[in-house]
């Protein structure tokens, strides 16, 4: 099978405009992916599935991930030369910046007729909160049919073109996507008899201390 | 695909009768005359999610135009916990007893390809010794498994009993075995990343071969009974086709896309583990209904028990463990894999990713028999609801993995 390098550039031939990069992976797996835009997604999909030297028929699993912002510490060094004429000092700098966050979808797609895979396909959406469309690869392959729902349900990446988009494994009215990083559990407690740890912490956060209770009159003592 | 419903066009109005059932003064000639100006309004139906026949908690919401199905959705989530997440909150030895909890029926299957997935993403390699007992191990969950379903299945056609006794007898026998090398019955935990977590002792490896060659008289006894009868032919046969095309692009894979005439098993397309070795033919169904889908179990068990003889006989000796692997405290370096073996049910496949930490960043499982339910709509169409149950029983799905 081709490298990913290789489909890359003749993905960047066929698809002028489009932006195609090659991941990396550190792992000894070596199983690189090709980062494609949202735009172009759908139509390089349909390329891979349909071009002969590839025939990637078969999209074996889809999957979300979430990468959330995070705040990364840039240490910079500058040479300040000494106007005495001394050893220059060097002045570190620290500076903050943070790393926007989004949400990824990754295709493993495998070849039946070729016998060969997996290419790794992955989209990014924008950020985490109001960008989070992406093209829907159903029409391409029938088996995103579920996963994407999946996706959709479990992180929140909104696929167009999807036919059915609805939660699966959560139940409809439910609000939040529980496989994000940042997904706080809802605070229904579950009773332990013997509450320790965390679950002891959420309980008395859910049932706050009884107010202590004011004088109670004692009953008169009958008399006779 | 959503399939969209035109409902007949209703009769006009005064069209029937509006004298009602009360009204007999005719002899019961309008409500005849009702009856055949009946145009099938569509009737949904929920099906499930308490049932016997949907395998566990699964719901299917069918559309009847009559007793013919135009529309199907399924419904499942009952049994979801969010699995994906509990595997990311824990390290990755601690995930593989979840493994066993997905499809209970196969642990031993749902270990070796975790194992494996972690073992790409580390690159550990495994003793000789270990990948036979693997081998051994995920043919007898291949055996118990189809012999399960081959009972379920017949369970689901109405021969209420009789089949699922036969089955359960013999996976009676492989369950003692796994508890007697395991320490459970069925949440074997027994894999481990670069070996397996005990060895096999001699007299182990002797109650296998008495099984193993048992088995065969079992199936041909099996057979006797039930791939040339009548009644299950005329049950299963056209009903519920799979066109191979659509079984490759819905992802569907195991003994469902096999039926459909397409060699895919990636015991030999991939080659993995120690299965290069031994020899066994993948047994290929002509039209993808539901009985070439019971046939082709029936002949993968026959081939399984051929590769567990070659197995037995060729295991070597050696360590069952890499020295190398690291349980505890095992951090892979930043980087992903995604590994997949050929299960029961289809392509078991585990993707995961590691920023360097002692949990995964990003823990997926790949489940067969969640992605083989996508095209259970196109199998059911035009079919009866009696129908649908044998389709889905021939679907073989376990909802712990469904669900997740």
């Amino acid at each position: 099978m081709e490298t990913p390098e290789q489909i890359r550039d003749r993905l960047l031939a066929r698809f002028p405009g489009a932006q195609v990069t090659v991941v990396a992976n550190g792992s000894p797996s070596a199983q690189h992916s090709l980062l494609v835009d949202a735009a172009h997604g759908r139509a390089i999909a349909v390329f891979l599935r349909d071009d002969p030297a590839l025939q990637l028929d078969q999209c074996s699993n889809v999957t979300g991930v979430d990468w959330p912002e995070k705040e990364v510490i840039e240490t910079t060094k500058t040479t300040v030369p000494d106007p005495a004429g001394g050893t220059p000092k060097i002045i570190e700098e620290k500076s903050k910046r943070i790393e926007p966050g989004c949400l990824e979808v990754v295709y493993h797609l495998f070849s039946v007729a070729l016998r060969h895979g997996p290419v790794v396909l992955r989209m990014r959406t924008g950020n985490r909160t109001e960008a989070v469309t992406l093209p829907s690869l159903m029409p391409v392959w029938r088996s995103c049919d579920f996963q994407e729902r999946e996706v959709f349900d479990l992180f929140g990446v909104k696929f167009d073109g999807h036919p059915d988009l609805r939660r699966i494994l959560m139940w409809d009215a439910f609000k939040d996507h529980p496989m994000r990083k940042d997904y706080v559990g809802p605070d229904d407690y579950e009773w332990e008899p013997t509450p320790h740890g965390d679950v002891l912490a959420k309980a008395r956060k859910h049932f706050p201390a009884p107010a202590v209770p004011a004088a109670v009159p004692t009953p008169p003592t009958p008399t006779a | 695909m959503s399939t969209e419903i035109t409902p007949p066009a209703s009769p006009a109005a005064g069209a029937f009768p509006t004298g009602g059932l009360g009204d007999l003064s005719s002899g019961g000639a309008h409500v005849r005359a009702v009856h055949d100006e009946f145009h099938g309004d569509l009737l949904e139906v929920s099906m499930g999610p308490h049932h016997p026949s949907t395998h566990g908690v699964f719901r299917m919401i069918v559309t009847l135009d009559g007793e013919r199905i135009v529309k199907l959705k399924p419904v499942f989530g009952y049994l979801h916990r969010n699995h994906e997440k509990l595997g990311e909150g824990t390290s990755y030895l601690g995930s593989m007893p979840y493994t066993d909890r997905l499809d209970y029926l196969c642990s031993m299957t749902n270990n070796w390809a975790y194992a494996v997935a972690v073992e790409k993403l580390a690159g550990l390699t495994v003793p000789e010794r270990a990948e036979y007992v693997r081998v051994i191990l995920a043919e007898l969950t291949r055996l118990l498994n189809h012999t399960c379903l081959a009972g379920f299945l017949m369970q689901d056609c109405g021969c209420s009993g009789t089949p699922l006794m036969y089955a359960f007898r013999e996976r009676e026998k492989i369950l003692d075995l796994f508890e007697s090398l395991s320490g459970s019955r069925m949440m074997c935990n027994y894999q481990r990343f670069g070996g397996c977590r005990v060895d096999p002792p001699a007299d182990w490896l002797a109650r296998a071969q008495t099984l193993v060659d048992g088995y065969t008289a079992f199936l041909d006894e099996f057979e006797a009974l039930l791939t040339g009868n009548e009644i299950v032919m005329a049950r299963t046969q056209g009903v519920g086709c799979l066109s191979a095309a659509l079984a490759v692009s819905a992802g569907v894979t195991g003994p469902a896309l096999r039926a459909t005439g397409v060699a895919h098993d990636l015991r030999k397309v991939d080659g993995y583990g120690v299965y290069p070795r031994f020899t066994f033919r993948v047994p290929l169904g002509a039209h993808g209904d539901v009985y070439d889908r019971y046939m082709i179990r029936v002949l993968e068990m026959r081939e399984s028990v051929g590769i567990l003889k070659q197995a037995l006989a060729g295991l070597p000796g050696g360590p069952i463990m890499n020295p190398a692997a690291k349980l505890r405290g095992f951090r892979p370096k930043a980087g992903e894999a995604y590994g997949r073996i050929e299960g029961p049910k289809g392509e078991i496949g585990f993707y995961l990713i590691s920023d360097g930490s002692p949990n995964p960043w990003r823990y997926r499982v790949r489940p067969p028999s969640f992605i083989n339910l996508t095209i259970l709509e196109d199998m059911c169409l035009g079919h009866t609801v009696a129908d649908a149950v044998i389709i889905l029983g021939s679907v073989d799905i376990v909802l712990g993995e469904v669900d997740r």
